[in-house]
């Protein structure tokens, strides 16, 4: 009876482990593996220099810049309404049904699926505010597609400031505006960037979004404007592996694409995730 | 200017600022309506919901999207099948089994994961896992509901693990320490007491990571095969909502019944997810407990 019950736990936690071990085997293999087919392709001409010949030589320079103006113009965004939107929730809102409401509208935002980000962004800012498909509709698609992971980590790192910074300061007679710009946000910034870097992250991996409201299959020259359409690195890979006429003869540009697309996207978290950790270890307070 | 007056109007300031979440949702809303509702002079609604053919380039064409509706529900049950229980059991490996030092890697993995562009693993299923697929079970295409479901199941595994491991998290010590007093093992704390007392979190982060699943669009773009019809085995080809909708959109004539059919298609998806996220709330709510007194 007693070997039983032990027997049972091993068994199960042995399935748990190789679960765990699973998720984390694929991951690695799978980056090893578009590393060791990308690497070759990777050389500064490749990161320097426009595509040639229908796409089937030359670099993905255009696409890269793409990518960093429509992830800026996000960021630009939703970085100034996420901070503001999260002091609100923290600072200022009581609890009531109107908090309740505004929360139930950021969680159902953040599950908003990315194509119909598209859409909208197709809907608003393409077709009904005449932008066309540009990098001022795109980034406008992406900030509000992103507005809802700024807001959750600027609200949590503002949270974690202990409530004794705040008194003390009311105390001393401080107005409440002073005290969240001089003590409250200070003390989260480190937090609320770690939240935002997060979603440059996200925002430089999205393709759907940017589908219909910024990204050009391929650019003659590159955009003098926010309201040129520009080549992106996501929506690159996507056209290079499914509409293209060489798309066995691209493969090794392919994989060059998606490195590039990986090494940045999961450059970027895990500047996130170190940065995160060393803020929760330090713990000034 | 006095200086609560200036309190007040930063405060309304910071207030206007939290809505703007509210007003996008409501201009999707008003957008996809604007643009999807047309269609509905073509087609009349029982007719573009349960429609078996999704012809919409054919004349005269036909719009119905029970298909991609089905495409949309099949992918999204396959990918849960796989996705919940790895997810959960990495959620319990890292906060009942991993050591310290291994939990600090093993998180960031997971983090690492949800970050993956979904462009990345589409490209994945079509390049590598399709081809095996079709070599292996000499199947015509490997462009499939099986090979779409299991990267979808990748891709709901970190949003299952993560809100399902803070679940477990917020389960009070005493909770343990009563269980393993009573002689109860290891095992039968984490079936009988730790994961019944987390059970509205794991429910909240199962559902999240199904409507994951089913917005999920480069993924099934690219690897679920495109066929507009009610597949038949897991073999079979599928042309989930977001799939039709990314690429047709390109080809649709602006504002021709097209245009307005995909829109529409937005419509449904957006609803069908919005349900799974309210369900969500609700349960992670309603259930939620108020300090260790209260269980």
């Amino acid at each position: 009876m007693m070997r039983w019950r032990y027997l049972k736990q091993t068994l199960f936690f042995t399935i748990v482990r190789a679960a765990a071990l699973v998720i984390a085997l694929s991951i690695f293999v799978f980056i090893a593996y578009i590393v060791f087919k990308g690497y070759r392709v990777i050389s500064w001409d490749f990161l320097t220099l426009p595509p040639t010949d229908s796409m089937t030589k030359g670099g993905i320079m255009p696409a890269i810049l793409g990518t960093f103006y429509l992830t800026a113009g996000a960021i630009a965004i939703a970085l100034p309404l996420g901070v503001t939107a999260a002091v609100y929730l923290s600072e200022y809102a009581g609890q009531g049904g109107l908090l309740r409401i505004i929360r139930i509208g950021i969680n159902c935002l953040a599950g908003v699926p990315s194509i119909v980000f598209g859409l909208f962004g197709l809907g608003l800012f393409v077709v009904f505010l005449k932008f066309g498909s540009c990098i001022l509709s795109g980034s406008l698609t992406l900030g509000f597609l992103i507005l809802p992971t700024i807001i959750g980590a600027s609200e949590e790192s503002l949270k974690a400031v202990p409530q004794t910074f705040r008194e003390a300061s009311l105390g001393l007679g401080v107005s409440k505006w002073q005290t969240i710009s001089r003590i409250v946000l200070p003390a989260a910034l480190p937090g609320i960037l770690t939240g935002s870097i997060l979603g440059v992250g996200r925002a430089a991996g999205e393709t759907a979004p940017i589908m219909f409201t910024a990204a050009a299959f391929f650019t003659v020259k590159l955009p003098s404007s926010i309201f040129d359409e520009v080549m992106a690195l996501p929506y690159h890979v996507y056209v290079l592996a499914t509409a293209g006429t060489h798309i066995e003869k691209t493969r090794p540009i392919q994989f060059g694409t998606i490195l590039v697309l990986i090494a940045l996207v999961l450059g970027i978290d895990l500047i996130a995730i170190i940065i995160r950790s060393r803020i929760r270890k330090q713990k000034r307070w | 200017m006095s200086r609560s007056a200036r309190e007040l109007i930063i405060k309304l300031f910071f207030f206007a600022c939290a809505l703007v979440s509210i007003l996008v949702l409501g201009l999707i809303v008003i957008f996809l309506f604007m643009e999807g509702l047309p269609v509905f002079h073509a087609v009349s609604p029982g007719d573009f919901l349960f429609g078996l053919e999704w012809y919409p380039t054919y004349d005269p064409p036909s719009f119905g999207i029970w298909p991609l509706i089905v495409g949309s529900l099949v992918v999204t049950l396959f990918a849960s099948l796989i996705a919940i229980p790895l997810g959960i059991f990495a959620a319990i490996y890292i906060s009942e089994l991993a050591s310290p030092p291994v939990k600090e890697l093993f998180k960031p993995v997971i983090e690492l994961l949800a970050g993956l562009p979904s462009v990345v693993l589409g490209f994945l299923g079509m390049a590598v896992i399709a081809p095996w697929l079709q070599e292996t079970f000499d199947i015509p295409t490997g462009l499939n509901i099986l090979n779409a479901s299991v990267i979808l199941a990748f891709m709901a595994i970190p949003t299952i693990a993560s809100i399902s491991e803070d679940a477990i998290y917020a389960v009070p010590q005493e909770f343990k320490e009563a269980s393993y007093a009573l002689g109860a093992t290891k095992f039968e704390t984490t079936m009988r007491v730790i994961i019944p007392a987390a059970l509205s979190g794991i429910s909240t982060a199962v559902i999240l990571g199904m409507a994951r699943a089913i917005g999920e669009t480069m993924v099934v773009l690219m690897v679920a095969g495109g066929a507009a019809v009610i597949p038949e085995s897991i073999f079979d080809s599928v042309r989930p909502m977001p799939a039709s909708i990314a690429a047709e959109m390109g080809e649709a004539p602006f504002r021709s019944n097209h245009y307005h059919a995909l829109f529409a298609t937005g419509m449904v998806l957006f609803f069908l997810t919005l349900a799974f996220n309210l369900v969500a709330d609700y349960v992670s709510h309603k259930f939620k407990e108020v300090g260790s007194a209260t269980l």
